[in-house]
C-alpha cells in the first residue's frame, strides 16, 4: 500500500486537524496562564481552516478513494463534513462563557472537541468497516471524556460513566455485526461488499450482521429503542457539551448510517428498510410522548432530539435519493434550531448560577423579550409550523415518504409532530403566558448573541431563499445513487 | 399601476408594518401609541389597496386574476403562485376590512404589551390574506398553518382566565387536522406531479384515492369551520380570546375551512364530494339544530355567539354541498355576512365587557335606558344574525335554503328550523341584556358608546345594510366563478376518472 501524494491531499482536512489538535495539546501543556482561552481561539481557527479545506477538497471525478480504499471523498462527504464542522465550531464558540462562569474552562476541552471532530470526519469518509470503527471510536472516546468533563460534579461524572458503558456495549454490537459481515462476505471494503451482495443472494447470517451494525449505529444517533442513554447524558453533561452532543456527533452518525446502508448494503434495501422504518416510527412516537412530562429543559431537548432523529430516519427509511436529500436538509435545519435553542439554554443563569428548569423561563417575554422571541421561534420551528425552517425539513422528508408509498410512516410522523407541538408550545406558554420568575442574567455576551441572531435569521428567513441549501442537499444525495 | 404586484403588496404590507413596529423604542406609553398608529395606518393602507384590487377585478371571467408566479423551490415544482378569483376576492376584502376595526377597538381593551399585540395582528393579517390568494399547495399550507402562531399568542397572552387551555386546544385541534391535510396534499402532488392548484383542479384522481384525500381534507376543514362534533375548541377559544381575537377568529378564520371545501374538495375531488354529501348534510343539520339549542342555554354572551357561529357555519356547509348555484352563492354570501355580523356581535360584547368586565348575561339588563346608541347597534346586528330581510344575514340564508330545497326538501326543512331557533336565542339574548328594568347599581352609571366605538361600528352597520339591500354588488363578483365551478364539477361527474383504464383498453 503506497501513500501517494494524491492520497494525502484527499485527507488534507483530517491530517491538518489531527496535527493541529496535537500541537494545541502541546501548547496547552506548556503555556501555563490563560491557556484555556488561547487554545479555544486557536481551536476555532483550526476548525475554520479545516472547514475551508473540507469544502475545497474536490476530487476531479466527483469521487475518489485513498489509503487503499479505506477513505472516501465525494460530494456527500463534503456536505456532511461542512455541516459537522459548522456545528462544532459554533458549539465550541458558545461554550466559552459558560465554562468560564462555571470555572471549568481548561484547555483540554477545545482539544477534546478537535479530536472528536477528527473522529467524525473520519466516520463520514469511512469506506471500509475498519475505517468506520476507527472513526467511531476516535469520536466516542473523546465524547466520553467530555460528558464527564465537569469532574467535580456528580451528575456529570455519572453521565460520562453511563455514556461510556452503554457506548462500549454499542461498539461491541457494531463490532460483532462487522465481524459477521466479514465472515459471510469475506471483505470489509464497502465497494467490495456492495459488489458481492449485488451478484449473490444474501445469506441469513449476513442479515443478522447487518442488524447488529444498524443497532450499533442507531445507538449513536439515539434512535428508539437504543436511546436510553440520551436523557441522562444530556441532562448530566455540562450544557455546552450537551449542545455539542446534540448536533455534530449526531450529524456524523447519520452520515455514516446513510453511507453504510445505501453503499455496501444498498442491494439489501428490503432487509434494512423494515428496520429503519421501525426505528423511525418508534423514535418519533417516543420522542413526542416521553418529552411531555419533562421539567428539565436539557432532558426535554434530549427527547426532542430523539424525535428529530425519527423524522430524519424517515428520509433514510424511504431509501431513495429524494429521501436522503430530505434527511440531509433536515439535519442542516436541525443544526440551526438546536444551536439556537442550546444558545438560549446556555444563557439561562440566575444570579450567576446556571438553571435548567423549564419553570425558570417563566415570564421571559417580559424580563428579556428578545430572548423569549428567539426561543419561541426555535420552538415553533421545531414543532414544524410554517413559515419557519423546521416546516420545510419536515415537508421534505414527508414528501419523500409519501412519494415512495410510505403513507403510514408519514401519518405517524405528522401525528407525532402534532403531539410534540404540545411540549414545544408549553415552553412558549411558560415564557409568554406565565407570570415572570426571577429574571435571567444579562447581558449574555457577544459571541452567544451573534450565534443566536444567526440561527434566528436562518430559521425565519429560510423560506425566502431555500434553493441553495436544498440544491446542495439534493446534489449530495445524488452521488450516493449513481 | 397594472404591472405592480398588487397581491404581493396587499399580502405583505402588514408584515412591513410589523417589522416597523418592532423597531419602535421608547417608554411604555409612547411605544403603545406609536405602535397602534403604525398598525392602524398599515392596515388602512392594506384595506385601500385591497379595494383597488376589487375595483380592478374583472367579474366576467372565472380565471384567476392578478396572477403572480415565481420560482420558489424549483426542484420540487413548488412555486410562489398567487392569484384570486371571484371566490377568494371578497375574503381578501373581508380580512383587510376587519383588521383595522380590531386595531381601533383594541385601544379600549388592550393596555399591556400593546406593541406585541399589534405585531401579532399584522402578522395574522398577512397570513390570512396570503392564504386566500395562494395558488400553490405548499404556499397555501404555509399561510394556513402560519395563522396558528399569532392566534395562539393572541389568545394566550391577552385572553381571559382560561386562556392557556383555550390557546392549546385551538392550536392542537387545528394542527392535527392540518397535518392530515398536508399528507393528502403531498399524496395529490405525487399523483399529479405538481403542487399548482389550478393544474390540480384539472387533474382527475381515481375514486378510491379521492375518498381518502377527501377525508384528510375534511379533517382539517371540519375542525376549522367548525362542524359538529369538531367544534368544541371554538367556544373555549372565543370566550377566552380578547375581543379583537374573537372578531378575527369568527370573521375570517372560520371561513378558511369553508373556503377550503370550495377551493379543494369540490373542484379536485368531485366524486368524493358527492359521495360524502349525505355525511356533510347530517353533520351540518346536527350543527344547526343542536348548537342552536345549546346557544339557548348559554349564560355567557360570548359563548352564546360562539355557538351561534357553529350553527351559521352549518348553513354554509349545507349550501356548499348542495352544489347548486344558489346554494354555493348563498354559502359564500353567508360566510361574508357572518364574518361581518359575528365579528360585530363580538365587538358589541366587547363594548360592555370593557365597561363591566363580565360577559355573564344575568349581570346585565335594561341597558337601553343608559345606552340607546349601543342598543341600536346591538339590535342591527342581532337582527342581521337572525336573518331579517334587509340585512345581510337574510340573503345568505335564503339562498342556501333555496339551493337545499332544490336538492333535498328534508335538508331544507330541518335547516329552516335553525333559522327559527336562531331568532329565538338571539332575541332572547337581546331581551335579557338590553331590555327590562335597569336594576343593578353598577349599571346605573354605565356610559354609552364613545366616539372610537362609533367609528368602529358605523362601517359595519353600513356594510350589513348595504349587503342586505343591494346583494347584487357582492353576488356579481362571485357569480361567474361559482357558475364555472359548478359547470366543471358536473362535467367531471359526467366523465368519471377511469380514463386511464379506458385508454389502456383502447390501446389493446
Amino acid at each position: 500500500m503506497s501513500l501517494a501524494m494524491s492520497d494525502l491531499t484527499l485527507a488534507l482536512p483530517e491530517l491538518f486537524l489531527a496535527g493541529a489538535a496535537m500541537l494545541l495539546l502541546m501548547l496547552g501543556v506548556f503555556r501555563k496562564e490563560d491557556s484555556a482561552r488561547v487554545v479555544l481561539v486557536l481551536a476555532l481557527l483550526v476548525l475554520t481552516v479545516t472547514l475551508v479545506l473540507a469544502y475545497g477538497v474536490t476530487p476531479k471525478t466527483g469521487r475518489a478513494t485513498s489509503f487503499g480504499g479505506l477513505f472516501l471523498v465525494d460530494d456527500f462527504t463534503r456536505f456532511a463534513k461542512v455541516l459537522v464542522l459548522v456545528a462544532t465550531a459554533f458549539t465550541l464558540a458558545i461554550s466559552r462563557t459558560w465554562m468560564e462562569k462555571e470555572e471549568i474552562a481548561r484547555f483540554e476541552y477545545p482539544v477534546l472537541v478537535l479530536f472528536a471532530t477528527l473522529g467524525m470526519l473520519m466516520m463520514i469518509s469511512a469506506n471500509d468497516l475498519m475505517a468506520l470503527y476507527l472513526g467511531l471510536e476516535t469520536q466516542s472516546l473523546a465524547l466520553y471524556v467530555m460528558a464527564a468533563y465537569h469532574r467535580d460534579n456528580a451528575r456529570s461524572t455519572e453521565s460520562g460513566l453511563k455514556y461510556f458503558v452503554l457506548g462500549a456495549l454499542a461498539s461491541g454490537l457494531l463490532l460483532y455485526g462487522a465481524s459477521l459481515v466479514y465472515g459471510f462476505v469475506g471483505a470489509t471494503n464497502f465497494e467490495t461488499i456492495a459488489k458481492a451482495l449485488a451478484s449473490h443472494h444474501a445469506p441469513q447470517g449476513l442479515i443478522i450482521g447487518l442488524a447488529f451494525l444498524v443497532a450499533g449505529l442507531a445507538f449513536k444517533v439515539a434512535a428508539v429503542p437504543f436511546h436510553m442513554w440520551t436523557p441522562d447524558v444530556y441532562e448530566g453533561a455540562p450544557t455546552p457539551v450537551t449542545a455539542f452532543f446534540a448536533i455534530g456527533p449526531k450529524i456524523a452518525a447519520f452520515a455514516l448510517l446513510v453511507r453504510v446502508l445505501t453503499g455496501p448494503f444498498g442491494p439489501m434495501v428490503e432487509a434494512w428498510q423494515q428496520l429503519v422504518v421501525f426505528l423511525a416510527a418508534a423514535s418519533m412516537i417516543v420522542g413526542a410522548f416521553a418529552a411531555i412530562g419533562q421539567t428539565n429543559i436539557k432532558r426535554l431537548m434530549a427527547y426532542s432530539s430523539i424525535g428529530h432523529a425519527g423524522y430524519a430516519l424517515v428520509g433514510l427509511a424511504v431509501g431513495n435519493r429524494e429521501g436522503i436529500s430530505g434527511l440531509l436538509l433536515y439535519l442542516a435545519i436541525y443544526l440551526a434550531m438546536n444551536l439556537g435553542t442550546f444558545g438560549i439554554i446556555l444563557a439561562m443563569r440566575v444570579k450567576g448560577r446556571a438553571v435548567e428548569g423549564i419553570s425558570d423561563l417563566a415570564g421571559l417575554a417580559r424580563t428579556s423579550p428578545m430572548m423569549a422571541l428567539m426561543l419561541a421561534v426555535f420552538m415553533f420551528s421545531m414543532a414544524g409550523i410554517p413559515p419557519l425552517a423546521g416546516f420545510f425539513g419536515k415537508l421534505y422528508v414527508f414528501l419523500a415518504a409519501v412519494n415512495a408509498g410510505h403513507i403510514i410512516l408519514a401519518l405517524i410522523g405528522v401525528l407525532s409532530s402534532a403531539v410534540a407541538a404540545y411540549y414545544y408550545l408549553r415552553i412558549v406558554k411558560v415564557m409568554y403566558f406565565d407570570e415572570p420568575a426571577e429574571a435571567l442574567d444579562r447581558p449574555i455576551g457577544p459571541t452567544l448573541a451573534v450565534v443566536l441572531a444567526g440561527s434566528l435569521v436562518f430559521i425565519v428567513f429560510f423560506f425566502l431563499v431555500p434553493s441553495p441549501l436544498v440544491g446542495g442537499a439534493e446534489h449530495a444525495a445524488s452521488v450516493l445513487f449513481h | 399601476m397594472s404591472d405592480w404586484p398588487l397581491l404581493t403588496l396587499v399580502t405583505f404590507l402588514p408584515l412591513v408594518g410589523a417589522a416597523f413596529i418592532l423597531t419602535i423604542r421608547g417608554d411604555e406609553a409612547a411605544m403603545a401609541v406609536n405602535a397602534r398608529n403604525v398598525a392602524l395606518l398599515t392596515s388602512l393602507a392594506t384595506f385601500v389597496l385591497s379595494l383597488a384590487l376589487w375595483i380592478k377585478f374583472d367579474s366576467t371571467t372565472p380565471a384567476f386574476q392578478f396572477v403572480e408566479k415565481a420560482d420558489w423551490l424549483p426542484a420540487l415544482n413548488i412555486s410562489y403562485h398567487m392569484g384570486i378569483d371571484g371566490i377568494s376576492m371578497l375574503f381578501v376584502i373581508l380580512s383587510t376590512f376587519l383588521t383595522p376595526l380590531c386595531i381601533i377597538q383594541s385601544a379600549g381593551s388592550i393596555t399591556v404589551r400593546v406593541k406585541e399585540y399589534m405585531i401579532a395582528f399584522l402578522v395574522l393579517e398577512t397570513m390570512m390574506v396570503g392564504m386566500f390568494c395562494a395558488l400553490d399547495f405548499v404556499l397555501f399550507y404555509f399561510f394556513f398553518e402560519g395563522v396558528l402562531i399569532p392566534m395562539f399568542i393572541i389568545i394566550g397572552v391577552w385572553g381571559g382566565a382560561r386562556r392557556v387551555y383555550a390557546a392549546f386546544k385551538f392550536f392542537l385541534y387545528t394542527l392535527v387536522g392540518s397535518v392530515l391535510m398536508l399528507i393528502a396534499m403531498l399524496a395529490m402532488a405525487f399523483h399529479a406531479g405538481t403542487f399548482d392548484i389550478p393544474s390540480l383542479m384539472a387533474f382527475r384522481f381515481p375514486f378510491d384515492l379521492q375518498r381518502w384525500l377527501w377525508l384528510a381534507f375534511f379533517a382539517s376543514f371540519a375542525v376549522k369551520v367548525p362542524m359538529w362534533p369538531f367544534h368544541t375548541w371554538l367556544p373555549d377559544a372565543h370566550v377566552e380570546a380578547p375581543t379583537g381575537g374573537s372578531v378575527i377568529l369568527a370573521g375570517v378564520l372560520l371561513k378558511m375551512g369553508a373556503y377550503g371545501f370550495l377551493r379543494f374538495s369540490l373542484p379536485m375531488l368531485p366524486e368524493a364530494s358527492v359521495f360524502f354529501t349525505p355525511f356533510v348534510y347530517t353533520l351540518s343539520i346536527v350543527a344547526v339544530i343542536y348548537t342552536s339549542l345549546v346557544a339557548l342555554a348559554q349564560e355567557d354572551m360570548k359563548k352564546l355567539i360562539a355557538y351561534s357561529s357553529v350553527a351559521h357555519m352549518g348553513f354554509v356547509t349545507i349550501g356548499i354541498f348542495t352544489l347548486t348555484p344558489q346554494g354555493l352563492e348563498g354559502a359564500l354570501f353567508q360566510m361574508l355576512s357572518h364574518g361581518v355580523v359575528s365579528g360585530a356581535l363580538f365587538l358589541c360584547v366587547g363594548v360592555v365587557y370593557d365597561r363591566m368586565h363580565t360577559r355573564e348575561i344575568a349581570r346585565y339588563g335594561g341597558l337601553v335606558n343608559r345606552m340607546p346608541l349601543y342598543a341600536f347597534t346591538f339590535m342591527v346586528f342581532t337582527l342581521a344574525s337572525v336573518g331579517l330581510p334587509g340585512t345581510s344575514g337574510f340573503v345568505g340564508e335564503f339562498l342556501v335554503l333555496m339551493g337545499a330545497f332544490k336538492v333535498n326538501t328534508w335538508v331544507s326543512l330541518l335547516a329552516a328550523t335553525g333559522v327559527v331557533l336562531g331568532a329565538a336565542y338571539m332575541l332572547y339574548l337581546y331581551r335579557r341584556v338590553v331590555f327590562g328594568k335597569l336594576v343593578r347599581d353598577d349599571l346605573k352609571s354605565i356610559l354609552d358608546m364613545n366616539t372610537r366605538e362609533i367609528v368602529v361600528f358605523a362601517p359595519l352597520i353600513l356594510v350589513v345594510i348595504w349587503m342586505g339591500v343591494y346583494p347584487h354588488a357582492v353576488l356579481k363578483t362571485m357569480h361567474v366563478s361559482v357558475g364555472t365551478l359548478i359547470e366543471r364539477h358536473q362535467a367531471a361527474l359526467a366523465n368519471p376518472p377511469v380514463v386511464a383504464a379506458v385508454k389502456g383498453e383502447s390501446a389493446r
